[in-house]
């Protein structure tokens, strides 16, 4: 269907306005396909694409389009991750190409963790182009046909182009406005950094509402369920840019013994429950980190099965 | 200013210590500045090389010598002669000098007394930080005066990005996030409209990426 920009699965979906549920999967630190497989088919039926992350939190792990393919065999959409930290401008083309080659339709554009967060804090990093000029490039290629010297390629890739945010990372009030300069570089869909703290990502949206980007871009509210009360004090003292709130924190203390990765979920699908009401959000991106296998029971529990075929 | 940081004096003593003459090199440019690099810090570490030498009871004579420059060829000519008294130098000025006492005293062995760090200025006495990464073509207008290439951890040109904190960079609480500083300074000079134009990737010839630089300036060629 020429009319798409991209024809992927996730692209459709949201275009025919379903609500999104979009998973993610961390590619294994080593050649553990088995257990790649093995979490991609939990995934499988409950999602609408799979975000493939690349190096997250800047450990190696197996590449990002490799891992992508070995979904695709899966029967899984892949929404491949690139950032831009390991990456020149050569090398971030030849890859949006390669990908786009063996079929890979969305990907999502970051800059990338710093390497000194990771397990090989001694390397050199690229940042050649940023987050932003990759979702441009991206564009460029798709739309343009051209690479960013401005030369003409052969047969350009069609990508639907992908771009996060974070509605909580300070100055705030500038935080609706990098959105805007995202989706006018050309960000087809937003993936948001994990929503915990309600009112101010209220406040977020119905800005981003006014400014009319919920009509430019598909924007996904980012859902990470709390498996322990350890991982949320983590989460907000240890994690830069992320807001959350003491009330939870107190919610999960006082579900009792074995009972808080239940209340982490009940959360979870609480918030559900308010991005379907809320104008502007176009889905939801939910991020169960190692814990692939609690997503189809959470999905169905959220309402969100089956998923549409488009 | 170039600044710069002394070297472990353990790892200083074992650089020279096959040798049994040994010239200190001190520089009166940004080293001195930096108190890392001049006249007093040649004395300070010639002293703690000799008593190093004298508790192991090793032989060895250090000399001590700090010139006007030593980024500059002319100044550099002042230790001909000298050098041969010797057996080695250590340089503490910036990574150039013992490049350039190197190419113009070849048979000398020469080592580096400090760890160049960058080019920045005192926020306070006793404190340093980075300004500028030298990459040939300044931008620092379009951002509020200050540079998101040296600054940002990630050279981000539209930052800032999402490990924004407090007004601090993700990689440590040590660091302000300069988009942080960038954004609420443009926002102040009500030039909002100029953070949301998008910054096209930049040309990184002018920088290191396009290999060794050289500057002619023909007029001054002799």
């Amino acid at each position: 269907m020429s009319e798409y920009k991209s024809g992927s699965n996730l692209e459709k979906v949201l275009r025919a306005g379903h609500f999104a549920f979009t998973g993610e999967c961390g590619p294994p630190q080593g050649a553990n396909v088995d257990h790649l497989r093995e979490k991609a088919r939990h995934l499988k039926g409950c999602v609408d694409a799979v975000n493939v992350t690349d190096n997250q939190t800047a450990v190696v792990r197996m590449s990002s389009w490799a891992a992508s393919l070995i979904l695709m065999e899966e029967g899984l959409e892949p929404n491949f991750q690139m950032v831009c930290r390991d990456r020149n401008r050569l090398a971030i083309q030849s890859d949006i190409i390669g990908a786009y080659s063996l079929g890979i339709r969305n990907m999502l554009c970051l800059s990338g963790d710093h390497q000194s967060f990771g397990n090989h804090p001694d390397a050199k990093n690229v940042f050649d182009i940023d987050s932003m000029q990759l979702i441009h490039t991206v564009r460029k290629m798709r739309d343009e046909g051209k690479f960013l010297n401005d030369q003409d390629m052969d047969v350009p890739p069609r990508m639907f182009v992908g771009a996060a945010a974070n509605p909580f990372a300070e100055p705030f009030d500038f935080r609706v406005y990098r959105l805007a300069k995202k989706i006018e570089a050309g960000a087809d869909f937003i993936q948001t950094q994990c929503i915990y703290n309600m009112d101010r990502f209220r406040e977020f949206m119905k800005r981003a509402v006014d400014m009319g980007l919920h009509e430019k871009a598909y924007i996904l509210a980012g859902v990470t369920p709390m498996k322990s009360v350890g991982m949320a004090l983590y989460m907000a003292k240890q994690v830069p840019g992320m807001d959350v709130p003491d009330s939870l924190i107190k919610r999960l203390r006082g579900a009792g013994k074995g009972k808080v990765a239940e209340e982490g979920i009940k959360f979870s699908l609480e918030q559900i429950e308010a991005f379907k009401e809320m104008e502007g959000v176009a889905g939801v991106h939910y991020m169960a980190i190692e814990w692939e296998h609690k997503v189809a029971e959470i999905a169905e529990r959220a309402g969100v099965l089956p998923r549409p075929t488009v | 200013m170039i600044v710069a940081k002394q070297k472990a004096i353990q790892e200083l003593i074992e650089m020279v210590r096959p040798f049994g003459k040994v010239l200190v090199v001190g520089c009166k440019g940004c080293v001195t500045v930096c108190n890392v690099g001049g006249a007093k810090e040649v004395a300070i570490l010639a002293a703690a090389l000799r008593i190093a030498a004298r508790r192991e009871g090793r032989e060895l004579m250090v000399g001590e010598h700090t010139l006007e420059r030593q980024c500059d060829p002319e100044y550099v000519a002042e230790l001909e002669g000298m050098v041969d008294d010797y057996e080695a130098v250590i340089s503490i000025a910036c990574g150039v000098g013992p490049q350039f006492i190197s190419e113009q005293y070849p048979s000398i062995r020469v080592f580096p007394g400090v760890n160049t760090q960058f080019m920045g200025g005192a926020e306070t006495h006793g404190v340093w930080s980075e300004r500028c990464a030298g990459c040939g073509t300044c931008v620092v207008h379009y951002f509020g005066g200050l540079c998101p290439i040296a600054r940002c951890s990630k050279s981000l040109l539209n930052g800032p990005c999402g490990g924004s904190d407090s007004g601090k960079c993700e990689i440590s609480k040590e660091v302000d996030c300069i988009w942080d500083i960038i954004v609420r300074r443009m926002m102040d000079q009500d030039r909002l409209s100029e953070l949301i134009e998008f910054k096209p990737p930049k040309s990184w010839t002018t920088a290191r990426d396009g290999g060794p630089r050289k500057m002619i300036r023909e007029e001054l060629v002799e």
